[in-house]
């Protein structure tokens, strides 16, 4: 598999995601979408390191390159589900006060 | 001469202590501190002048006080003969200065009178910094000292709106001539590449034209008529009466006023290869003797006298200056630092006695209230106005003679102006002392405390004595101490100064002996006419007024100076106002306006934030890879 | 048409797919369980790239926790109806082509790129818990601690803002 297959179905999940925080206005959603977006890069990554454990391994078939890649997604999703937790707290803190979870009513930077 | 950088330390140190603990201590506590330190100054002076006796002359470099590329200017103290003199005379007149300042002031609040002393001692410490500097740059740290101690003193009651004034007019007329030293300053710097006295002398004559060092010493006389209050800046000097009677006496007669002429008396080489210069100091001082001379003639004032008195004398110093006797100015400066701080503070003690009564109309018949301010102050009338043997007629003798040596011009005009001290003197000697008592008869005027009059007896001895170091050839062999001792100072400048033909001796005792004859004959003339001095309503006419109103200068300054700089600063008020205002504000407005649009574009909307990020990620990645 | 090939372009049309319901369901609710469908399509690349650790640990954390957190939230506040207002046309289609610029502008920006094989099928057990493990708990110990520390911090943080 050419390794740019990879790159384009990240990008147009990347980009999908993108588009769904542009497009909606619900908070959870637009949340989701970032997630999905997190999820692109990941799978990016993971066929980085391969594309790289695949060419190191042609000479040295132990070696351990790309393991770097792989934990790096680990974290990805550790700190991704930090996240989520505080950002839901924060949505749901958001909805007792205004019963809402619009984005639109987001618009407190204004003043 | 290891001592010397302690002598100014003391003063600092009372300023310090005076200044800071003011609302704590006593003022007994005060006294004791700002008077004790300035007398162990003193003590250290009289070693320090020991010292240099014997011959240990030299500079003291405390620290490198600016370093800059190939200029190196440390802070330095020099101690040399014409030093240690200046020493004698600041600290120990600062003594008696202070001593009877204890009394004098003992009427103010106790905080106020710790501030008095604060400024008193930071006023002497300015004042040595000023004396003992070994280059033009410490010399110009003290010089400013003495200008803000003296703006502080005279406006010291600063309760009082005219004081304020006063105080003001007397920093910014020495402002003027401050700015005419810093140039000078600065001139040398760029000519000699330094700004020390040994570095600069040991370049002349040779490294410098005459025109270059015709302008420096004019720089640095500009520097010295602000000082002391020579035409046309003298006008500070008789309004810098209304700080304390003290004050007067220690800043605004003894000591800075004559700060002008140490300094010349310090570069006497460089003025001495000045020849206009030299003429241009003869001619200014002898035109402000004669001038205030007359002023002084038709002053009420009991201080206002004393001070027009003061700018006299320092004419004659700069008369004798400017005729190259350098020794007889330093002479003079010296003895009339001894009977003008005697005068001062014996109108001091007749302004206690009089309960703040200055105009002399009030006085009349205080002889029989108060001796010893009679006798005292009568022997330095007689000093001041040049009566053998008392010291004033040494002093002024040896100036006149070295006038008559350069130019008899300057002689009959300096011996006009001694007439007219002779007169104003006893003017007010017969007004105050003489006659019956004019003033309010429930206030009987009393002697004042010991603390006041041992100052006006030890001031009085010296008066009739001091001039005694300085008898001139005529009455003795080697008998001018002081020229011998100042004479390793002055003696390149007097090389180089074309010798007058001393006059013989025959045309000296004809001299002294007119002169002595007329001054007696005014004395007796003054005398007779104030003793019997009753108030008259009339005021007076013609020319008396004229000189009552002190010429008009003040008004004439007024006119031609103050006027057209308020008429110029409201003129660039209006256009500050109208065209540079609206401009700015202009600039503001048309901002705001511009910002006050850009704002809607924040929105505030969390949607529309990310489509602007996006599209501008979108044009970063189409900059960063298709460019 | 290897087989690999069959289930790699399989896997991308369902995870594309999905992600596009994602966005355009109504019901958040609908939104989520696509969400979850995608997540799966992507365990299974990793599991085509012999990377088996993180397709399970995707698998367990994001479909199995942080979606059902979701899903709880979405219940708790009642959220599944279709009452989402919607954005104006205006800003829904430039939405809509923003993304899709971006999408093509990263494309286009790699076009130049040198293709590179990705051998799906080649040796290797670096994405194994035996590999990974020893690297995590070696070279990346510190970090690992470390976020242990930042889920403690952000469980505080949610309690505190859930309390509120």
């Amino acid at each position: 598999m050419p390794i740019d297959y990879y790159i384009y179905l990240s990008v147009i999940l990347f980009s999908i995601g993108v588009t769904g925080v542009l497009t909606r206005r619900n908070a959870i959603i637009v949340f989701m979408c970032i997630e999905l977006m997190l999820n692109a890069v990941n799978l990016l990554l993971v066929a980085f390191s391969k594309m790289h454990h695949a060419r190191a391994a042609v000479s040295d078939a132990a070696t351990s390159i790309g393991t770097d890649g792989q934990l790096f997604v680990f974290f990805i999703m550790v700190v991704a589900a930090a996240e989520v937790s505080v950002g839901l707290a924060i949505i749901v803190m958001m909805y007792r006060n205004v019963h809402n979870v619009d984005i639109n009513f987001l618009n407190r930077l204004k003043n | 001469m290891s001592l010397a950088p302690y002598i100014p330390l003391l003063p600092l140190a009372g300023f310090l202590i005076n200044g800071i603990f003011r609302k704590q201590l006593s003022k007994t506590l005060t006294g004791i501190i700002g008077s004790g330190t300035i007398l162990i100054a003193f003590a250290l002076s009289v070693m320090v002048f020991n010292d240099v006796s014997a011959g240990n002359t030299g500079d003291i470099v405390l620290f490198d006080f600016i370093s800059v590329a190939d200029l190196h200017i440390p802070f330095a103290f020099k101690i040399d003969q014409l030093t240690s003199i200046f020493l004698l005379i600041i600290t120990g007149v600062g003594f008696l200065i202070h001593v009877y300042s204890t009394s004098y002031m003992h009427e103010e609040s106790n905080d106020h009178f710790a501030r008095y002393f604060a400024y008193l001692n930071l006023f002497v410490f300015s004042m040595l910094l000023l004396v003992m500097g070994a280059n033009y740059v410490i010399m110009f740290i003290g010089w400013e000292g003495v200008g803000l101690c003296s703006y502080l003193l005279i406006g010291y009651w600063f309760g009082n709106t005219a004081y304020n004034n006063a105080a003001k007019k007397a920093f910014i007329m020495n402002r003027i001539g401050d700015l005419g030293f810093l140039v000078a300053v600065f001139w040398m710097m760029q000519t000699f590449g330094a700004v020390g006295f040994d570095e600069i002398f040991a370049q002349l004559p040779g490294e410098a034209s005459t025109a270059t060092l015709t302008g420096i010493t004019l720089c640095l006389f500009v520097g010295a008529m602000g000082k002391s209050a020579q035409i046309p800046l003298y006008t500070w000097l008789p309004d810098a009466m209304a700080g304390p009677t003290p004050v007067s006496a220690l800043i605004h007669a003894a000591t800075m006023v004559t700060a002008g002429i140490y300094m010349i008396a310090r570069s006497n080489l460089m003025y001495a290869l000045a020849p206009t210069t030299m003429m241009v100091v003869a001619i200014i001082g002898l035109s402000t003797a004669i001038f205030a001379g007359t002023i002084a003639l038709k002053q009420y004032d009991i201080k206002k006298v004393l001070a027009y008195s003061t700018v006299s004398q320092l004419g004659y110093m700069f008369l004798g200056l400017g005729v190259g006797a350098f020794t007889g100015a330093v002479f003079h400066v010296m003895t009339h630092a001894f009977f003008k701080a005697l005068l001062f503070l014996g109108a001091g003690s007749i302004i206690h006695a009089m309960h703040h009564q200055q105009d002399m109309r009030q006085y009349g018949g205080l002889r029989k209230y108060m001796p010893i301010t009679h006798i005292t102050m009568l022997l330095a009338c007689l000093a001041i106005a040049g009566i053998p043997p008392f010291s004033g007629f040494f002093s002024k003798d040896e100036i006149l003679v070295a006038a008559y040596a350069a130019n008899p011009v300057y002689y009959y005009v300096g011996l006009v102006g001694a007439l007219l001290t002779a007169f104003y003197m006893f003017r007010l000697y017969g007004m105050t002392f003489l006659g019956n008592f004019r003033g309010d008869t429930h206030h009987v005027p009393h002697e004042s405390p010991a603390a006041m009059t041992v100052p006006l007896i030890i001031l009085a001895i010296l008066s009739v004595a001091g001039g005694l170091i300085g008898i001139p050839e005529l009455f003795a062999e080697n008998g001018h101490k002081l020229q011998q001792f100042l004479a390793p100072v002055f003696a390149k400048g007097e090389q180089q100064i074309a010798q007058h033909a001393h006059p013989s001796h025959s045309t000296e005792w004809m001299m002294i002996a007119v002169s002595v004859t007329l001054i007696l004959l005014v004395i007796i003339f003054a005398i007779n006419k104030y003793r019997k001095y009753q108030h008259t309503k009339d005021a007076n006419t013609g020319f008396a007024s004229v000189l009552e109103n002190k010429w008009y200068v003040d008004e004439l300054y007024d006119a031609v100076i103050v006027k057209p700089l308020i008429a110029l600063g409201n003129l660039f008020n209006r256009m500050d106002t109208g065209v540079v205002d609206k401009l700015v504000n202009g600039v503001g407005r048309a901002v705001q306006y511009g910002s006050r649009q850009m704002r809607l574009v924040q929105s505030g909307n969390v949607g529309n934030y990310v489509l602007l990020m996006v599209i501008a990620i979108i044009l970063l990645i189409r900059l960063v890879f298709y460019s | 048409m290897s087989t690999t090939e069959i289930i790699f372009w399989f896997l991308s049309a369902l995870a594309i797919f999905s992600a596009i319901m994602v966005i355009t369901r109504k019901n958040p609710v609908f939104s989520v369980l696509y969400l979850i469908v995608t997540f799966f399509a992507i365990s299974g690349h990793y599991i085509l790239m012999n990377a088996q650790f993180l397709a399970i640990v995707n698998i367990i954390v994001y479909a199995g926790a942080i979606m059902v957190l979701f899903l709880f939230v979405l219940m708790l506040m009642n959220l599944n109806k279709e009452g989402e207002p919607r954005k104006n046309r205006y800003l829904l289609w430039s939405g809509v082509i923003a993304g899709g610029m971006l999408m093509i502008v990263i494309i286009a920006a790699l076009q130049t790129s040198k293709p590179e094989i990705v051998d799906s099928f080649s040796k290797g057990d670096i994405g194994l818990i035996q590999n990974l493990g020893m690297a995590l708990f070696k070279e990346y110990v510190v970090p690992f601690e470390i976020s242990s520390i930042l889920f403690l911090s952000a469980m505080v943080g949610a309690v505190v803002i859930g309390k509120k």
